[in-house]
């Protein structure tokens, strides 16, 4: 059997699981600051775990694609800890805060300077913007099937079957390859990397590829960044918490249970 | 020209309350920029749906009907919208943001080579250009955006329940039909059948009792069902919710799931077990009437958005609490 080619779309963002105390919104700038490491978008890592998991189960050979203004190899080398067997940098000044039909364009030129592909993965939305557009837009620039939401991904022959989240439920669907197809966390965490082993990649010297606009992009007048016309917090949703603090667990409880019920 | 088009859902054979929302919306934008209002309903058979979606007033409603609209098969109805689009040249295109809206709009928006803007909870007009205003919470809900995008039509999928629901018009819309062209060729994803679980519509819950991964394992719901179950009889109807984590580790079924990718909800009472309030959760539950936070760690997230906390080990309180339930009932 031939191998699969499998490419992950990653993006790196910072943590969206921060504590919220290390959340700054800045109205000026127009950007959310948090005081934590960068990480690669939860569901990104999600689509990641999907690929290795077709690559111990068919044979895959799984790529990894980043895009940024600057993406930072030693958060994004995760992914080849994990057990991806390549990782190109997407990096250029002119990637900054793109809107996303651009970020889908730009990845859709990525892929097709690669060449061959069989599936592509994506999370179905980024942790910083929110937006879960990104993946349904390179599939259909690429002119792929499109499937989303899926919670189990399997390839037969030249065919893709997905267990794709409904209301209530679950909808079976099948695709010829190539095609691409949007993650959910229901596939599971990235598997549990050692530290050995993620420190190992981190020394490791080979250098990750990075490519600029000019090496692969198709339409560079045609990129658009966000105009954002406004950033600011949202309204307080704080409330003042009574704590019931009972000397024995039936006090707490008889406490608690009548402030629950009490209208 | 100037129309602001709406795709409606129809639930069970009428007008989904969501698409309501979205016609008191399109009617404010359609004021604003002067211009008409429409809603287009999809499907096999959508006469019932239309004559309703007639009654609240917009100007047109476009019924889309076709064999192979029943059901939804993303291919069919992406071709039946971009095909709609082309022909009504909307200036303003408005979804709900659910499965359907969230699936139909990115790709759409490639194919008319426009932007989206996704989840928004305000929309206006800009004056200076017409173009839309955008209000959106980004990074799980630590911001409110407010973004402007090129292209046509303008395109926003909203969220549930910000908007009231538009209310009977006294001028009924005109109901015409819009014959789409599509066949099987365009279905490029198959479908081989649904699995339903278990429905869980925890918008209809009166309360909600969520677990998080402080419950430590699966037997936690087992001990949640119980609380649920004695407080039934005196909160109504109650149904078990949870974080994202406890479906990561397989523990529930993500139609429990409440915050920013699972439901939004509102109800009497919201009793948190070991979730510990990140704001992805907290936007999905935040403005429950009553919030009841159980945790062991006083400095969660979740005491600060709740009424009533207790610093306790679920394990011990839970039970506690089930006894003193039926001790009074
Ligand atoms: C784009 C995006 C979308 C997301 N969407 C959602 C969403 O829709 N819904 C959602 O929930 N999350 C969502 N998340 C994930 C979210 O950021 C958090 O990771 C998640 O909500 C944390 O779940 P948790 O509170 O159960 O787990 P944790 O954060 O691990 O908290 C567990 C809590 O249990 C407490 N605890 C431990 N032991 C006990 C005990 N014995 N008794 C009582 N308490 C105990 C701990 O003190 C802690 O507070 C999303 C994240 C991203 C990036
Ligand atoms: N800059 C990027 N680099 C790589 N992948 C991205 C990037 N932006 C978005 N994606 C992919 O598209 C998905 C949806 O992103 P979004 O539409 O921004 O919410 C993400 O989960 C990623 O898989």
């Amino acid at each position: 059997m031939t191998e699969l080619n499998i490419i992950v779309c990653a993006k790196q963002i910072p943590d969206p699981e921060a504590p919220l105390s290390d959340v700054r919104v800045d109205g000026e700038k127009k950007e959310v600051f948090v005081d934590a490491p960068n990480v690669i978008s939860p569901f990104d890592e999600n689509a990641l775990e999907a690929a290795l998991v077709l690559q111990e189960e068919a044979g895959a050979r799984v790529t990894v694609l980043s895009l940024g203004r600057k993406v930072s190899d030693t958060v994004l080398r995760k992914s080849l800890a994990a057990g991806a067997d390549e990782l190109i940098l997407l990096q250029d000044n002119a990637f900054e805060k793109l809107d996303s039909h651009s970020v889908a364009r730009v990845l859709a030129d990525a892929i097709q300077r690669i060449g061959d592909c069989d599936l592509v993965l994506t999370g179905r939305q980024a942790g910083d913007w929110d937006s879960g557009q990104v993946g349904l837009m390179l599939g259909e620039i690429l002119g792929l099937p499109c499937i989303s939401l899926a919670r189990e991904i399997k390839v037969e022959g030249r065919q893709v079957q997905v267990k794709k989240n409904i209301a209530g439920g679950y909808e079976q669907v099948r695709a010829a390859l190539p095609a691409l197809v949007t993650v959910s966390n229901e596939v599971g965490e990235l598997r549990y990397i050692s530290r050995t082993r993620m420190m190992k990649m981190l020394r490791k010297a080979s250098s990750i590829p990075s490519w600029s606009s000019g090496d692969f992009v198709s339409t560079p007048d045609a990129l658009q960044g966000m105009e954002i016309k406004e950033l600011s917090s949202p309204p307080d949703m704080g409330r003042s918490c009574e704590f019931i603090e009972g000397a024995t667990l039936e006090e707490k409880a008889d406490q608690l249970v009548a402030a629950i019920t009490s209208f | 020209m100037n129309e602001v088009l709406i795709l409606g859902e129809i639930l069970e054979g009428s007008m989904d309350p969501k698409t309501l929302e979205l016609v008191g919306i399109g009617r404010k934008l359609a004021e604003d920029l002067g211009g008409g209002l429409s809603v287009a309903l999809m499907g096999g058979a959508v006469s019932a749906a239309a004559e309703q979606a007639a009654s609240v007033g917009p100007d047109h409603v476009y019924k889309v009907e076709h064999p192979l609209l029943e059901g939804f098969t993303p291919d069919l109805w992406l071709a039946a919208l971009e095909q709609i689009c082309k022909k009504v040249k909307p200036k303003i295109l408005l979804m709900s943001h659910v499965p359907l809206g969230m699936e139909l709009g990115p790709r759409l928006a490639v194919r008319l080579n426009t932007r989206l803007t996704t989840d928004c909870i305000d929309l206006s007009i800009d004056p200076a250009d017409g173009l839309l205003l955008r209000t959106k919470p980004v990074s799980g809900g630590n911001a409110i955006s407010v973004f402007k995008c090129p292209g046509e039509p303008q395109m926003a999928t909203m969220r549930g329940k910000v908007f009231g629901a538009a209310e009977p018009a006294e001028k009924e819309g005109e109901i015409g039909d819009l014959v789409p062209e599509i066949d099987d060729s365009m279905i490029k994803v198959v479908s081989l059948g649904v699995v339903r679980e278990e429905i869980v519509s925890l918008d209809k819950a009166d309360a909600v009792v969520a677990g998080g991964a402080g419950l430590g394992d699966e037997g936690g719901f087992e001990m949640l069902s119980d609380l649920s179950r004695a407080l039934g009889k005196t909160l109504g109807n109650v149904m078990l919710g949870c974080s994202r984590v406890a479906v990561d580790k397989g523990w529930i079924s993500s139609d429990h799931q409440v915050g920013l990718t699972g439901s939004m909800i509102s109800p009497d009472v919201y009793v948190a077990v070991g979730i510990s309030g990140a704001i992805q959760h907290l936007v999905g539950m935040v403005h429950s009437k009553k919030i009841i936070a159980i945790n062991t760690d006083k400095g969660c997230n979740m005491f600060k958005v709740a009424d009533y906390g207790v610093v306790e080990d679920y394990e011990k309180l839970i039970p506690a609490l089930v006894k003193r339930l039926e001790e009074l009932s």
